[in-house]
């Protein structure tokens, strides 16, 4: 079991590496698209390199996501406890909703508000990465053993060191598959900040569209392809780095 | 010790508990007993404070425990409930050490302490410290349950349902720890059961409770003898004259017995026979071989011909076993007496039908 995960690790690492070898490559990527799209005059994005772009996206999912778990989280707690465990529908309601409205919609309204750039992108990516992360909280806070928490209770804990001795623990690795859904949808999703220019990948892939080049279209959606599958990886590796033995899978 | 004084604990429109008082000695098993919902895991519960009772008060050796707080009041409380109640995250060392670390003890305490639980409920702390609960069978999950709450060596263990989830086989055996590790730890136990096998068992006093109230609260000798009401006389049922003879222990009714060996002649055995109806065989150790019948006497000229060997040591006692077995074990075999020997197997002496009914018929009067 060990052994397994520690193979995933160095795998994910040796994918890692091969990927910034990939994207800092500026030369490998014009040869490839040249010969691929030979029509087109410009097969690269003119705005910045590819490099850039890539952190630009990292940053937006970063601090997004970042952000909805700093909340989400505590949230999801809150609402499962026995002081805040009236507000559970109205929470549950809410990211739902926060779901269901389109980022694009968040977009609109957020630019009169927040301007250009990067705050309403962070706004729109927040809201809708919210769900994921509250859903599985809730879902695996409640999951906890009852009689796990009777003991833990019954040999003296009190509320918080039951909660992260034995609460969290028990239900890292639901919350932490909710993280991970959310990353992966921010990372798609945050595509859309290039609209009201707060760069990243979705840069070459809008300017692609307008411009009827299929070359730039690529030039964005690899990467991002890429940056979600290695994102989903590392955070499956560190959800398993949860799991204990005759845990259900 | 324990008081509870006028307790009562009721949920919106039910009364979970009644106007309970009891108070049980330091050092007893005090065994709660009951139909379900007659309020036995909720006296439990108010007694270290994971429910708060709607009145009355409750004694700790003279403290009322409402003015210690929880936390303090359970870690000071061994607390075991059945085997779902380990933490399955954690290994059994971390799972035993649980009270111990939120008492802040040094590590190497905690190791030592660790593994000297595991020798007491008889698991091998090499192959069973880095086990996960999952890895344990029911038996060894519930041992584990036990050593965890006695960790920090509590002076008061409560415990709901402790061999609940087990086979019958297995309980057996928990029960037979259990009672050696009582003998030796000398705790302040309130358990929770509804088998009143158990309770007969383990317990020094029986609480009897029915709706919310204590019905009766006696020695378990007492409640067989003398049902308090019909209730009781209902609950403890029909064959309580049968329940009471495991209670007793036979060392009080072993009397000595002829044997021969079997290098013996016809003569030595007849001698020995008497006016019984057969004599024991031993070998030269002096364990329990077979039997010699009267009426085969005449038949043979050594005692070794004549010797039934049948399968002695399911017939046998030790002589820890209570006048149950020993019945039990006369009406399976058909015998009127059943041989007893020590823990080296070797014969000394034998237990009859009569003084059986002698006892429990001491027991009616």
């Amino acid at each position: 079991m060990k052994e397994h995960r520690m193979r995933r690790w160095v795998l994910l690492a040796l994918f890692s590496g091969l990927f910034i070898a990939v994207i800092s490559s500026t030369g490998l990527w014009e040869t490839t698209l040249r010969f691929l799209f030979p029509q087109e005059s410009q097969v690269l994005h003119p705005r910045a390199s590819l490099i850039v772009l890539v952190m630009e996206h990292l940053s937006l999912v970063a601090i997004s996501s970042s952000l909805t778990i700093l909340i989400g989280l505590p949230i999801g707690i809150w609402v499962t406890r026995p002081g805040g465990r009236n507000f559970l529908p109205l929470v549950t309601d809410l990211t739902s909703f926060g779901q269901t409205f389109p980022p694009v919609a968040v977009l609109a309204l957020a630019v009169p508000m927040l301007g250009f750039g990067l705050p309403p992108t962070i706004a729109a990516l927040f809201l809708y990465g919210l769900l994921p992360v509250v859903r599985n909280t809730i879902a695996g806070l409640s999951a906890v053993p009852p009689g796990s928490l009777e003991t833990a209770y019954g040999m003296g804990m009190s509320q918080w060191q039951a909660l992260f001795r034995v609460e969290i623990p028990l239900s890292a690795r639901i919350i932490l598959a909710g993280v991970r859904t959310s990353v992966v949808i921010n990372i798609g999703t945050a595509m859309i900040g290039a609209v009201i220019g707060a760069g990243g990948l979705g840069s070459p892939i809008i300017a692609g569209l307008v411009q009827d080049n299929l070359a730039f279209i690529l030039e964005g959606a690899i990467p991002a392809a890429m940056l979600a599958i290695l994102a989903d990886q590392l955070l499956a590796n560190i959800e398993g780095s949860f799991a204990y033995p005759g845990q259900s899978p | 010790m324990i008081r509870l004084e006028h307790v009562t604990k009721v949920y919106g429109e039910t009364v979970a508990v009644n106007d309970l008082s009891i108070e049980i000695e330091k050092g007893e098993v005090c065994i709660l007993i009951g139909p379900s919902g007659c309020g036995k895991t909720t006296t439990l519960r108010v007694t270290n404070r994971l429910l708060e009772p709607t009145s009355g008060h409750i004694f700790i050796d003279g403290r009322d425990i409402c003015q210690i707080r929880p936390e303090r009041l359970r870690r000071s409380i061994g607390y075991a409930i059945q085997s779902v109640g380990l933490f399955p995250h954690l290994t059994v060392a971390a799972n035993i050490a649980t009270v111990p670390e939120l008492l802040h003890w040094g590590k190497d305490d905690i190791a030592r302490r660790v593994e000297e639980l595991l020798i007491l409920v008889g698991l091998n702390p090499v192959e069973y410290a880095w086990k996960y609960p999952s890895q344990l069978s029911g038996g060894e999950a519930q041992r584990i349950g036990v050593a965890r709450a006695l960790a920090a060596d509590p002076p008061i263990l409560l415990m709901d349902e402790p061999f609940g989830a087990v086979d019958p086989l297995t309980r057996e055996r928990l029960q037979a720890q259990f009672i050696r590790i009582q003998q030796e730890l000398k705790k302040t136990v309130i358990m929770v059961t509804h088998d009143l096998d158990e309770a007969i068992r383990l317990a020094d006093r029986i609480a009897i409770m029915e709706l919310g109230r204590l019905v009766q609260y006696d020695t378990p000798e007492t409640i067989l003898s003398r049902p308090a009401n019909k209730f009781v006389h209902d609950f403890v049922g029909t064959d309580r004259a049968l329940k009471r003879l495991s209670r007793i222990g036979i060392g009080n009714f072993i009397r000595p017995c002829p044997s021969v060996k079997t290098s013996d002649s016809i003569k030595e055995v007849a001698a020995a026979i008497g006016s019984r109806r057969s004599v024991w065989v031993v070998n030269d150790e002096g364990r329990p071989i077979g039997w010699i019948d009267q009426s085969r006497l005449s038949e043979s000229v050594t005692a070794r011909e004549t010797i039934f060997s049948g399968d002695i040591h399911e017939i046998a006692l030790t002589n820890q076993a209570t006048l149950r077995e020993a019945l039990s074990r006369m009406l399976g075999q058909g015998f009127k007496s059943i041989p007893v020997v020590d823990d080296k197997a070797r014969l000394i002496g034998e237990i009859t039908l009569h003084d059986v009914e002698a006892a429990t018929a001491d027991g009616e009067a």
